[in-house]
């Protein structure tokens, strides 16, 4: 097959071009150490590497996210393993002179910890290692190889099974068997067959998705071109939100290159099937991200979501069968067709398995990006690879699932990290934000934080929704500021319950999730603020006001 | 030839009922002479299952689901009237009154309001909730209707009859939450709407006093739906 022929003329092309290179220096050019000045880091690198002429044998390179974002710009050099952080372009004349010698000590980032010993990686394998906006890098690391294999040698069925036996869960906050929607989408009745990739990503605090954007785009695309050969579709969206300009132009970038080498378009690799890609933009609205509202923002109408069933399964964008999945999700699905379900399967706990990737922030060391087995326990997350609260407070709660999530506290940290036991523990497994509290959080107005969310994203088609998360807010902020009684109390658990039973989408669903987690571990904190017009936290400024 | 359409045996309340496949739990429900309180459905109209007030219980799921969207199936057991359906119901009626300012006696409407008989019809007599008094708007730039936001409860019913009836898509939903708003165009003066032909259906499918005809008084605004039913059924035998 002529096509496959010209991928394998890439591969070693691109082999061969490397062996004149001594050393590369991989610079992070994701949105977190762009944000500190990485690209200026780049460029200095790049002018003092010409500067010394020593362009043929040393590679300056522009990569994906590295994982330790808060002591970005990070630059890595290449064979040597190191890894230097905060690092500025005035540090580009050290860097390049030490190369072949010793280590620039000052900027030298320490990877013998926690945080880089205990990952593993499956969707971020490639982050900060490839060029994201080369194909050439993506297909030497075993990019597009699933693709090339399950074209020349696997049925659309054997597809299927092998993401069933992986026992993959939706990464996208539901944690629905991915397999089980595969098999709907291909029994579905219908010409014509949609694929969209979920790429809303709009909790507070959540980056996961778009650092698999920026890092590694071309494996999204793979993991869609290959749900749209298993379920039969042969058009796909990827639904990103505008905020995310570095997520969306690499994405571009990757499409065009995709189908250049034949990879995506009209007959992939010279067989009969057809995948083409286009990229939708939204505006940021958070239930934009709910599936049945996001379908609506492609078609054109308002971004609301409608009762299901009918589900996109039978029923999706404009009326036709539709696979949804999450960013994340589709980013697993190469590995495990290279691999075989059964190797996936091995990783994780329970009916979890896996890996999970984590956006980790609030009060804590290592702010960042991590990936770890499905079933870590949160403890090893938060204090051994997120390296803890900072010095001096004690860690009180982490926050998992964003809006939707709950708040688990510090004694609950032994709890192993998968769908079920959150969900026990009160909260979500959610997209995978996680926001570590001290002691210096008050629980109430973190829940009253999460509802404030809420209540500005609720799209207002349905009456407990768009009433309830007002009136639970507005009691919120009553009990921070002193002023509720017991009553105000009991009307928050009334409305908290008809929110869960009553509501027309997830968002109204599971609104009240933050002030019922916070209410089953933390109620001293409400009983004070209510009682004693006390903060136990001593964090809210009114209480105090009221108690003078 | 038309296919051939199966029949569902089910339960409603304990008593066993046979139904078309096609149909939802709410249309069935209505054939058996049993209640189910809505809002937002309207007969002839697209659903949308916003209002919430129509939920039911059924055997087996531990999700409440809306009787209006939801069709029928095989051995469904279906409960419409559970203590915690009445309380949600009455609930979710005493969030619409708290969102904006429903004050009966002085409503064109009083006396043929659905939200009004609602409430009496579950028996509130008083809302638990705190009022939010907004300060609306009332556009009277049409020169034969009035829009008054400070009644509009947000079911859409004016929405789907303009552009589904009507065919002239005047009225829309503009912004989000408890802010959401029904607006004419662009949000334009309805008086300066190109698009309103002045039919006046959403007037008359409107369940409050929000849409009303000028020159109506207190109590006055009794609204006639008739035609709706009708009108979709000559579509229809058309089509
Ligand atoms: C309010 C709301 C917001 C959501 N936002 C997202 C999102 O940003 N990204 C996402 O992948 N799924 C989001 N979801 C879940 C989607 O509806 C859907 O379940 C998911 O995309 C399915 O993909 P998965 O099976 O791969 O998880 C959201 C759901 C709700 C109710
Ligand atoms: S009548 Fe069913 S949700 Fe309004």
């Amino acid at each position: 097959m002529p096509f496959i022929e010209e991928y394998q003329r890439i591969v070693a092309l691109e082999l061969e071009a490397r062996k004149a290179i001594t050393h590369r220096l991989l610079v992070c050019g994701a949105s977190g150490c762009l944000s500190s000045g990485g690209d200026a880091v780049r460029e200095a690198l790049a002018a003092e590497v010409n500067a010394r002429g020593l362009g043929r044998e040393v590679q300056v390179k522009g990569v994906g996210c590295m994982g330790l974002c808060a002591a970005g710009p990070l630059v890595a050099v290449d064979p040597a393993g190191l890894l230097y952080q905060a690092v500025t372009p005035a540090d580009a004349g050290d860097i390049v002179a030490s190369l072949g010698s010793g280590p620039v000590t000052r900027l030298l980032c320490p990877t013998d910890t926690p945080f880089f010993t205990r990952q593993l990686k499956i969707v971020l394998e490639n982050s900060g290692l490839i060029d994201p906006e080369r194909i050439e890098d993506y297909v030497v690391s075993g990019g597009y190889q699933a693709l090339i294999k399950v074209l020349t040698e696997m049925t659309p069925g054997e597809v299927i099974d092998q993401i069933t036996r992986s026992g993959l869960r939706g990464r996208g906050g539901g944690g629905y068997p991915t397999g089980l929607k595969w098999t709907t989408v291909a029994k579905a009745s219908g010409q014509v067959k949609y694929v969209i990739c979920n790429a809303d990503e709009g909790d507070p605090g959540a980056f996961m998705d778009r650092s698999v954007l920026e890092s590694d785009p071309h494996r999204v695309l793979e993991g869609m071109a290959l749900a749209g050969y298993a379920v039969g579709a042969s058009h796909g969206y990827v639904y990103v939100r505008a905020e995310y300009p570095v997520a969306v132009r690499r994405l571009q970038t990757a499409i065009k290159q995709a189908k250049r080498l034949n990879l995506l378009g009209n007959a992939v690799l010279g067989t009969p099937y057809s995948f083409n890609v286009e990229v939708r933009l939204g505006a940021g609205a958070f239930v934009c991200g709910e599936e049945t509202a996001l379908m609506a923002s492609i078609e054109g109408r308002q971004g609301t979501p409608r009762p299901r069933p009918p589900y996109p399964a039978e029923h999706g964008l404009w009326g036709c069968p539709t696979l949804i999945n999450n960013v994340e999700t589709f980013a697993n699905v190469a590995w495990i067709v290279r691999r075989g379900g059964e190797a996936f399967a091995a990783i994780g706990s329970g009916k979890s398995r896996g890996t999970k990737v984590f956006a980790l922030a609030g009060k804590i060391v290592n702010t960042g990006l991590i990936e770890v087995p499905m079933g870590t326990s949160l403890r090893e997350i938060i204090e051994e690879i997120g390296g803890g609260v900072p010095e001096g407070r004690r860690c009180k709660a982490v926050q998992t699932g964003g809006p939707s999530g709950g708040c688990i506290p510090a004694d609950h940290f032994d709890a192993p990290v998968d769908y079920e036991s959150l969900r026990q523990l009160g909260s979500m497994m959610g997209s995978g934000g996680m926001i570590v509290m001290d002691d210096s959080s008050c629980m109430v107005d973190v829940a009253r934080y999460f509802m404030d969310f809420c209540m500005t994203e609720s799209c207002g088609k349905c009456v407990p929704c768009r009433v309830g998360t007002t009136h639970i807010h507005d009691l919120l902020a009553r009990i921070t500021a002193g002023k509720a009684s017991e009553d105000d109390l009991r009307l928050l658990d009334e409305l908290c319950e008809l929110l869960q039973g009553t509501s027309l989408c997830g968002l109204g669903q599971s609104a009240p999730n933050p002030v019922l987690s916070t209410l089953r571990y933390f109620r001293e904190e409400y009983a004070a603020h209510v009682g004693e017009h006390r903060c136990l936290a001593g964090a809210c400024g009114a209480t105090e006001e009221v108690t003078s | 030839m038309k296919p051939q359409v199966k029949i569902k045996t089910l339960s409603i309340d304990g008593r066993d009922i046979g139904a078309r496949e096609d149909e939802t739990i709410l249309e069935v429900a209505r054939e058996n002479g049993i209640a189910i309180p809505t809002l937002c459905w309207l007969e002839g109209l697209s659903t949308v299952g916003a209002c919430r007030l129509c939920m039911v219980e059924i055997e087996g799921s531990s999700r409440l689901l809306p009787a209006c969207t939801t069709h029928v199936e095989e051995g469904m057991r279906i409960a419409t009237d559970s203590e915690r359906l009445r309380r949600y119901r009455r609930q979710i009626v005493e969030l619409i009154f708290s969102e904006r300012n429903h004050v009966c006696s002085v409503c064109v409407s009083n006396g043929h309001c659905e939200l009004q008989s609602l409430a009496q019809a579950l028996g509130i007599v008083r809302v638990h909730v705190p009022y939010r008094y907004p300060r609306l708007d009332v556009d009277a730039s049409h020169p034969r209707f009035v829009v008054d936001h400070n009644r509009c409860i947000l079911c859409t019913r004016c929405v789907r009859v303009c552009d589904e009836v009507e065919g002239a898509h005047t009225w829309d939903v503009s912004g989000r939450g408890v802010d959401a708003r029904v607006i004419t165009d662009l949000a334009q003066p309805w008086g300066a709407s190109e698009s309103c032909t002045g039919c006046g259906k959403c007037v008359h499918v409107c369940p409050t006093g929000a849409l009303f005809e000028k020159g109506k008084s207190v109590a006055e605004m009794s609204k006639r739906r008739q035609f709706l039913p009708y009108l979709t059924l000559m579509r229809e035998e058309r089509r």
